[in-house]
């Protein structure tokens, strides 16, 4: 990924749908703790507890579609950031939980808001968040995705935390 | 302007007043990570271009969910947080001085300060009155170079407690009932507030149950006032000093109020595999347990390790389940020996791990086989928690753990001799 503004990209690709409350446990389980400073390896067991054909049927730009509570419990980055390294273009779910969310944002990738019932596994998408706009291709539908706080567009639109560090050095510039 | 114990803590800190909505970008007065998101912290403290911390006396590394470290990718990962803290001037609480959040709790955490860490349960802070929350490790290195985190002042949620407890029932078990009223998302970006009557008698080490759980709620923050009771903890702690009065104000703005009779609760249990799936012990009883897990940050202390001390005494784990205790710190370990809980537990045919997450995390020791049950006083029992996604866990208060310990089964405390 550039530099460049998350928020300007259009994304396209694959719906991979799971249910209600998927816990970080399941993205990113707790049995693979010693593969945390080996992220590639780490990456091949994302959502292995919730779907085991998961890593090997992902493809970059593709997007991880959930019911509510993404996310829920663990603060560990590293559940955002597998999903990230396996190509999830990012995540569009009916709500998240919120230390997810805020890694999410972080890493510059992006979750959306929108009734995910009107999804289907396979189906194809197509996300302007500039636009604020979801497309599913494959229903014909769009779906009206909710707002991002302010702050969150602010981080997201520099591609997430760190490169927002490197240009501001601390975080005044979001106070404004 | 009457505040909510968040509001205030915010506005203090700010210097100016804040109210819920608002976004503040606070002084963080400790930051910490540990083994299990450590190392990628430091990295990207470095990707970031951070090279200094800001304030390493109020920034600490703790060597905790792997302690000891089983195998060599994790002895590799605490070499280089060991490296890291020496780098940085930080403290590091290396293997069996404990978990965070209860060092935290006994040595560092004040009324009133804001507390931020590589940990969702470092919401455990509030039962001390600082607001403590977790973060991911990108936000941590942010606050170890710049001592500074962005926060949204949550709106907050009351929850007001009374009476007091029955026989056998503890604070885990108002918890349980608080987490199944509200659901592992009903106080998602909120702040939980304890107030009410019985907040007067609730210990620092039962406020911390409470305050651990918030985040399984979904909740940002699980604040009590700091009040005679956090005074009393921290002059225990030898650190009275450092007590500062932090009321709660009449007329404060809450969303919502959650009401909870300590005196009308039974023990309860959630089963598997979220903790909103709470029933009464008494209609789970039989259920064949394998493992009991007595530890973790929620509901291990030395008031929790005496009632299965007590339970135990003279009589013996049942032959088919394995008995696992855990004191979450090296204090607590140590009390309980001198104390003698740990000759009764061990005499039951219980065994004692070093101090540390121990069982709960499922990256160390007592992974579940296939099938297996657990019964734990954790506060997380997610599919895959304890080392094996085909195991099943069961949370609940320590007495229900030791009194399921005796029978193999969940049982009801109550109906102990």
């Amino acid at each position: 990924m550039t530099s460049e503004s998350s928020t300007q990209n259009v994304l396209q690709g694959r719906a991979f749908k799971f249910g209600d409350d998927v816990s970080t446990d399941l993205i990113t389980p707790g049995r693979y703790m010693h593969l945390r400073s080996n992220l590639q390896e780490l990456a091949k067991h994302s959502m292995e507890d919730a779907d085991p054909t998961f890593t090997q049927r992902v493809k970059p730009g593709d997007f991880v579609v959930a019911g509510k509570n993404f996310g829920m419990g663990s603060s560990r980055e590293h559940a955002p950031l597998v999903l990230k390294l396996c190509g999830v273009s990012a995540v569009v779910a009916k709500s998240c939980a919120r230390i997810f969310f805020r890694n999410a944002i972080n890493l510059g990738l992006p979750v959306v808001m929108c009734d995910t019932d009107r999804i289907s596994e396979g189906d194809r998408l197509r996300l302007s968040l500039q636009e604020a706009v979801l497309v599913n291709e494959t229903t014909g539908e769009t779906l009206k995705i909710g707002e991002l706080p302010p702050v969150m567009l602010r981080i997201l639109g520099e591609g997430g935390i760190k490169p927002f560090i490197r240009k501001y050095g601390d975080f005044d510039a979001l106070a404004s | 302007m009457p505040q909510t114990l968040s509001e205030k803590i915010l506005s203090a800190n700010k210097g100016s007043a804040v109210k819920a909505g608002d976004i503040t970008i606070a002084n963080v007065d400790l930051v910490f990570c540990h083994d299990a998101a450590g190392p990628l912290c430091f990295r990207e403290m470095a990707d970031m271009g951070l090279e200094k911390v800001a304030r390493p006396d109020r920034a600490f590394v703790f060597l905790d969910h792997c302690a000891p470290s089983p195998r060599l990718e994790l002895s590799n990962d605490h070499q280089f947080l060991r490296q890291s803290a020496d780098k940085h001037g930080m403290r590091l609480f290396d293997i069996g001085y404990g978990i965070c959040h209860q060092v935290i709790l006994e040595e560092l955490a004040v009324p009133g300060g804001i507390t931020v860490g590589t940990d969702s349960h470092t919401c455990t802070a509030g039962a001390l009155c600082s607001f403590g929350t977790g973060m991911g490790a990108s936000d941590i290195a942010a606050a170890l170079g710049t001592g500074k985190s962005w926060l949204r002042v949550p709106e907050s949620i009351q929850v007001k407690l009374s009476g007091k407890f029955p026989r056998e029932v503890y604070a885990k078990d108002a918890v349980l009932e608080l987490e199944r009223r509200l659901g592992v998302d009903g106080a998602t970006y909120k702040a939980l507030e304890f107030t009410g009557d019985a907040v007067d008698h609730l210990t620092v080490s039962e406020r911390a149950t409470f305050s651990n759980m918030a985040v399984e709620m979904g909740a940002k923050v699980g604040l009590f006032p700091s009040d005679e009771q956090t005074r009393i903890w921290m002059e225990q702690h030898g650190r009275g000093e450092q007590w500062k009065p932090i009321p709660l104000d009449e007329g404060a703005t809450y969303e919502q109020t959650i009401e909870i009779d300590l005196s009308r609760l039974q023990p309860l249990v959630a089963c598997p595999h979220q903790p909103d799936n709470v029933h009464p012990a008494a209609e789970m009883k039989g259920t064949r347990i394998h493992q009991v897990f007595v530890g973790t940050c929620t509901n291990a202390r030395l008031d929790d390790i005496a009632i299965v001390a007590r339970i135990l005494k003279g009589k013996k784990v049942n032959k088919g389940t394995r008995l696992i205790v855990v004191p979450p710190s090296r204090k607590v370990l140590r009390d309980a020996m001198t104390q003698g809980y740990l000759v009764d537990i061990v005499e039951a045919s219980g065994t004692i791990g070093t101090p540390g997450c121990a069982a709960c995390y499922g990256a160390h020791m007592g992974a579940l086989a296939d099938g297996e049950n657990a019964l734990a006083t954790q506060n997380r029992n997610f599919k895959g928690r304890m080392g094996n996604p085909k195991g099943n866990i069961y949370l609940s208060s320590p007495a229900v753990a030791a009194a399921s310990a005796l029978a193999g089964a969940i049982a009801d405390p109550r109906e102990l001799d």
